[in-house]
């Protein structure tokens, strides 16, 4: 393990990850709403976003599935050594990190009729972030949202499977986006 | 601060708290489970809402606790002071100044924002368990959409009563999909879950967590012939004269004198600071109290 896995992680835990899931939390209530998330650096190619989004919800309870453009060792040392969540392949994953191309299409878990919860959540790291390109409808949304999406048709076929499917959490720099499986995409 | 952890729970529990809440959000009216801990307090005090407050506050925060409404009332109190110990948070009672707001059987008279956090302290979580004491049987119901057996204890109200009598923790659907108990709120509330502000609902005896995101579609069951109706005591409050509060009806003296009031205390001060005065009310500054 390098000692570069030990720096980046929350200075304050207790505090820094409460700041940050509030800021998730929101997003993930209102698709289309685009944060900021401060207070760790992972290594890169990791987007710091998506590295806070890791801090502060994974543990060693979460399996976490790493596309191979993130799937480096630096930073599985560094989710590791802050984190302790263990890695799978996307059948088993509670998290997913990687670019909308490498992991539209994997075999994630989307729940079960009984259990709907028991489904993947997506870290889809983008370029950017903005609240253009495809509408939202939808809960959290008052009329309609923008939000910039990688594409449409994967979203729609998402949607489709409620109360199953997948729930996507955007991350570029330091900015949080999300859609969960409710959001109507056109 | 204290000798405790940020908002007193262990990191690990806030992460999975956290989790149950983004997952609640994303299946709005759909119970999670979670693994709820022991709480300084008992069972049916509010262990499911604190464990959720514990989980979203930020040091930033100002809290706000309601009982009932009431902002003075034991339980609210000891949460109130309990954050205030363990998570160095502002407290108040205004609705208006309040970030997060934790609720016993109650929506705040005021409007929520959309930056409001509301918090639900949860005793039964399934709207189905007093008509199916099995969860395996009551899950199976949820995931196959089947609640006919709810739209059956509704009919029996009428057949019985004349009317709907259910009266609070009045069952809803949330984005037609789930059926969801919204907490022993008055029925009167029941209009008030489409708001803008994120509603959260924690069960800690039962061990659930469910959630309805902003401008979420949340219909009371009714029938056509029996829609729904926002029900309150026909009365002005008597302390601040409000016409659209829910009331709280009590006796006063042995000769059997009522005097109906807002539930709300801080909806009620507020007006009367206003100079709102009710049938029986002085104005402010002039009572003992």
């Amino acid at each position: 393990m390098q000692t570069d896995a030990l720096t980046g992680g929350f200075a304050d835990a207790p505090i820094d990850a409460a700041h940050a899931f509030r800021r998730i939390m929101q997003v993930m209530a209102q698709p289309g709403r685009i944060e900021t998330v401060t207070g760790g650096t992972p290594p890169a190619p990791l987007s710091q976003a998506g590295g806070i989004v890791l801090l502060t919800l994974c543990d060693p309870e979460t399996p976490v599935f790493l596309a191979p453009s993130r799937d480096t060792k630096a930073v599985r040392d560094w989710i590791t050594f802050h984190t302790g969540a263990p890695f799978c392949g996307p059948e088993e994953a509670s998290f997913a990190v990687g670019t909308w191309e490498e992991l539209n299409g994997l075999p994630f878990p989307i729940g079960t009729a009984e259990y709907p919860d028991r489904s993947t959540t997506l870290i889809v790291e983008c370029d950017r972030l903005s609240q253009d390109g495809a509408t939202l409808r939808g809960p959290g949304i008052k009329d309609t949202a923008t939000l910039s999406l990688p594409e449409r048709a994967a979203f729609q076929a998402n949607a489709k499977l409620f109360p199953l499917g997948l729930d996507h959490i955007f991350t570029a720099g330091d900015q949080v986006a999300a859609l969960p499986r409710t959001t109507k995409v056109s | 601060m204290s000798d405790y952890n940020f908002a007193y729970l262990d990191e690990q529990t806030k992460r999975m708290i956290r989790r149950a809440i983004l997952k609640g959000l994303a299946i709005p009216g759909y119970q999670v489970p979670f693994a709820s801990r022991e709480m300084p307090m008992p069972y049916g005090w509010g262990t499911g809402g604190v464990q959720v407050s514990a989980a979203v506050l930020t040091p930033d925060d100002t809290f706000k606790v309601i009982d009932q409404g009431a902002d003075d009332t034991t339980n609210a109190v000891s949460i109130r002071r309990f954050f205030e110990k363990t998570a160095g948070v502002a407290v108040t009672e205004a609705t208006a100044e309040a970030s997060v707001i934790q609720t016993r059987h109650r929506i705040p008279e005021e409007v929520l924002r959309a930056d409001q956090i509301l918090v639900y302290q949860v005793p039964i979580p399934e709207p189905l368990r007093f008509l199916e004491p099995s969860e395996v049987e009551t899950r199976k119901m949820h995931s196959l959409e089947e609640y006919g057996l709810m739209h059956v204890k509704l009919y029996e109200d009428i057949s019985q009563h004349g009317a709907i009598a259910t009266s609070y923790a009045y069952p809803v659907k949330v984005e037609g999909r789930y059926v969801m108990d919204p907490s022993p709120i008055p029925k009167f509330d029941n209009p008030k879950l489409e708001m803008a502000a994120i509603q959260l609902f924690g069960a800690g005896r039962e061990q659930r967590i469910y959630a309805v995101p902003p401008y979420a579609k949340v219909v009371s069951l009714d029938f056509e012939d029996f829609p729904f109706e926002a029900s309150k005591a026909d009365h002005a409050c008597d302390l601040c004269g409000a016409e659209d509060s829910y009331l709280d009806e009590l006796i006063v003296d042995d000769a059997g004198g009522r005097l109906f009031m807002c539930s709300d205390t801080d909806y009620c001060s507020t007006r009367r600071k206003a100079g709102h005065v009710g049938a029986q009310g002085v104005p402010l500054g002039e009572d003992a109290a």
